[in-house]
């Protein structure tokens, strides 16, 4: 092991899970070796099994009545506040991002500012969306008519598999920026910056239990997240193309919200649209009387 | 006729002296079909001399021994069984102020049929409520085989006079209970007064006229496992079918080492008498995870005679869906989720 720059030995540090607002290793005690873009040994990370996933979703499940319950007005504050946790995490980062992705140093922390801009434009969407997915109808009678977007519930997500972390904040952020939660699986080659990303949510106010971080084999485990009947919406953009079809009729069993990947990863770089966050509301519409 | 004692087991056991035993316990009329009853000759200084005669509580070794045992890692096939047993072992409760009888319909409906996607899920062993529900639950579980159990004597705190709680044994029996789950007088048993509380199951037992008699010691209550372990023999001596941990009004509730201690005094109970005592865990059960827990000990404790509802119940309701829910998952492969199950 490399000496420190100042002298003494460096402390290692332990890739663990995010479950519930806590760090804990794999109840299976497996792990995995990462590697780098170039297959040099970057560290060991927990390889999540079944009972991992059961209990995230257990604890997205509990935390959704806080956060849905939460105002649009608060959630957005909370969620600006992962921004600013994320920013001090910057070098950090892109040390892990350029190792994972091959990059150098510079495109690497390009990306990482990317990334956070990412997450304030979803921040900022907290408590807009009502005004642009939702509104007042026309209808022909003595009612008040509104439509109002609601959280669809608990969501996996399958991350990106090669934007390891531009791309997990591009999915991440628009399914809890309504109020859902979610149970992420990080790409399973790439899962460091994912695990640096649950010690920033972990440490800036959001309540434990949105977002749950499971690194390990996402065969394994996609299977066991499509077919769960708690679950109410999949993000399927980081399965393999072809993997994606099984997915999706495994998880027609409860009618769950399917948003199918495309061909090839988007290039994440672009400017993000309303297209995920508006992939995981369900419209209400509520006619209230008036002048009666 | 006095009752043969064999010798007791001595692990950790309560191991109650032969001799004593046997001065306590006579033999019932042949026609009844229930344990020993203590009698009169038993005073209440000798009562004393008998229960502060139990060898104390090992409490460390109690507490790592239900731990051990909780940790034991149960396979698929063993898990299935365990699961159904469980939930044929259920006493499905509502023990609230705001317990309409629509809820209890409700819950009849639930303890007959507790999955009405699959028939092959046995009904639960009863229900339990308010003794001012009882004609109601008789009526909604009818011939299922369900029984209803009752709780009664000034539950959940026991404090009324002896009067007032056989009349409210009484209406319950006549409103058609099965069983009876009575409490035991905590405030005597706490200060010495055993006679009292023994007098007090032996009346209840008398005006159960042969229902099922579950006795309530509210663990939670009695401080110490030693506690636990005297009230249990006591219980079990003035007639009781069952010892039950817990109201689940009052924490802690029924707890591992607690179901522990009370079924090793069923055990030597037994050994002692031959007679089988059952045990009831209610409160606080409200995983399958739990459930099967308990389930071990009643195995690894007491023995497999003890794995039925005839001598083990678990006392508990939303306990239910979690066991529903774990069943469809071992047997449809993707996990289950709450909202295929009624609420409770």
């Amino acid at each position: 092991m490399p000496e420190r720059p100042g002298g003494g030995l460096p402390v290692r540090k332990t890739y663990k899970l995010f479950i519930g607002g806590t760090f804990p290793r794999s109840e299976s005690g497996r792990s995995y070796p990462v590697t780098s873009e170039d297959g040099a040994f970057l560290a060991n990370a927990a390889m999540a099994s079944k009972k991992d996933l059961r209990d995230a979703v257990v604890s997205a499940r509990r935390a959704l009545g806080t956060w849905w319950g939460a105002t649009a007005y608060n959630r957005g504050q909370v969620l600006y506040r992962v921004a600013e946790m994320l920013e001090g995490r910057r070098s950090q980062l892109g040390d892990e991002v350029a190792a994972a992705e091959g990059l150098g140093r510079r495109a690497a922390l390009r990306l990482v500012d990317l990334a956070v801009d990412r997450w304030v434009w979803y921040a900022g969407w907290a408590d807009k969306l009502a005004q642009v997915a939702g509104g007042v109808n026309p209808v022909a009678g003595p009612y008040a008519n509104y439509s109002l977007p609601e959280p669809t519930g608990v969501v996996g997500v399958v991350a990106p598999r090669a934007s390891s972390l531009l791309g997990l904040v591009s999915v991440v952020a628009p399914v809890i920026v309504s109020g859902n939660t979610a149970v992420v699986l990080a790409s399973e080659t790439r899962p460091l910056p994912a695990v640096t990303m649950g010690e920033v949510l972990g440490t800036s106010d959001l309540p434990g239990g949105v977002v749950n971080l499971l690194t390990g084999r996402t065969s394994e485990l996609a299977p066991v997240l499509a077919s769960h009947r708690d679950v109410d919406g999949l993000d399927l953009v980081g399965a393999e193309p072809d993997e994606a079809a099984g997915l999706e009729m495994a998880a027609a069993g409860n009618v769950k919200r399917v948003l199918r990947p495309g061909p090839v990863e988007p290039d994440w770089g672009r400017p993000p649209a309303l297209r995920r966050m508006l992939a995981f509301v369900e419209t209400k519409t509520v006619w209230h009387p008036v002048g009666i | 006729m006095r009752w043969v004692v064999q010798g007791l087991r001595g692990e950790m056991g309560s191991g109650a002296s032969p001799a004593s035993v046997a001065t306590h316990a006579v033999a019932p009329a042949a026609t009844d079909r229930r344990g020993p009853v203590l009698v009169g000759g038993g005073s209440e200084e000798s009562l004393r001399r008998f229960l502060h005669g139990l060898p104390g509580v090992d409490q460390v070794g109690a507490e790592a021994r239900a731990a051990r045992l909780a940790a034991r890692s149960i396979k698929r096939e063993a898990k299935l069984a365990a699961l159904d047993l469980a939930v044929r072992c259920v006493d499905l409760t509502t023990l609230e102020g705001a317990d309409t009888p629509g809820k209890v319909r409700a819950l009849c409906a639930k303890a007959r049929r507790p999955d009405p996607s699959d028939p092959a899920v046995s009904p639960v062993a009863a229900v339990c409520i308010y003794p001012d529900l009882v004609g109601l639950a008789r009526q909604q579980v009818g011939s299922s085989g369900v029984a209803v159990a009752s709780v009664a004597t000034a539950f959940p705190s026991g404090r009324a006079s002896l009067r007032v709680k056989l009349a409210d044994v009484e209406e319950a029996v006549a409103a058609g209970a099965d069983e009876v789950d009575m409490v035991i007088d905590r405030a005597a048993f706490l200060a010495g007064r055993y006679g009292k509380v023994r007098d007090e199951v032996v009346a209840v037992r008398e005006a159960c006229r042969g229902r099922v008699l579950k006795v309530i010691l509210e663990t939670g209550e009695l401080s110490t496992y030693d506690n636990v372990r005297r009230a249990s023999w006591l219980a079990m001596l003035a007639g009781a079918d069952f010892v039950k941990t817990s109201t689940g009004k009052v924490a802690p509730a029924a707890t591992l080492p607690v179901a522990l201690v009370m079924l090793q005094a069923a055990r030597d109970f037994a050994s002692a008498t031959g007679h089988q005592v059952g045990v009831k865990v209610a409160g606080g059960v409200r995983t399958a995870k739990d459930a099967i827990r308990y389930l071990v000990v009643v195995n690894e404790v007491a023995g497999p005679a003890w794995l039925s509802p005839g001598a083990f119940r678990i006392g508990a309701s939303s306990l239910l869906n979690d066991l529903l829910m774990q069943r469809a998952t071992q047997l449809g492969g993707a996990y289950a989720g709450p909202d295929d199950f009624t609420l409770d």
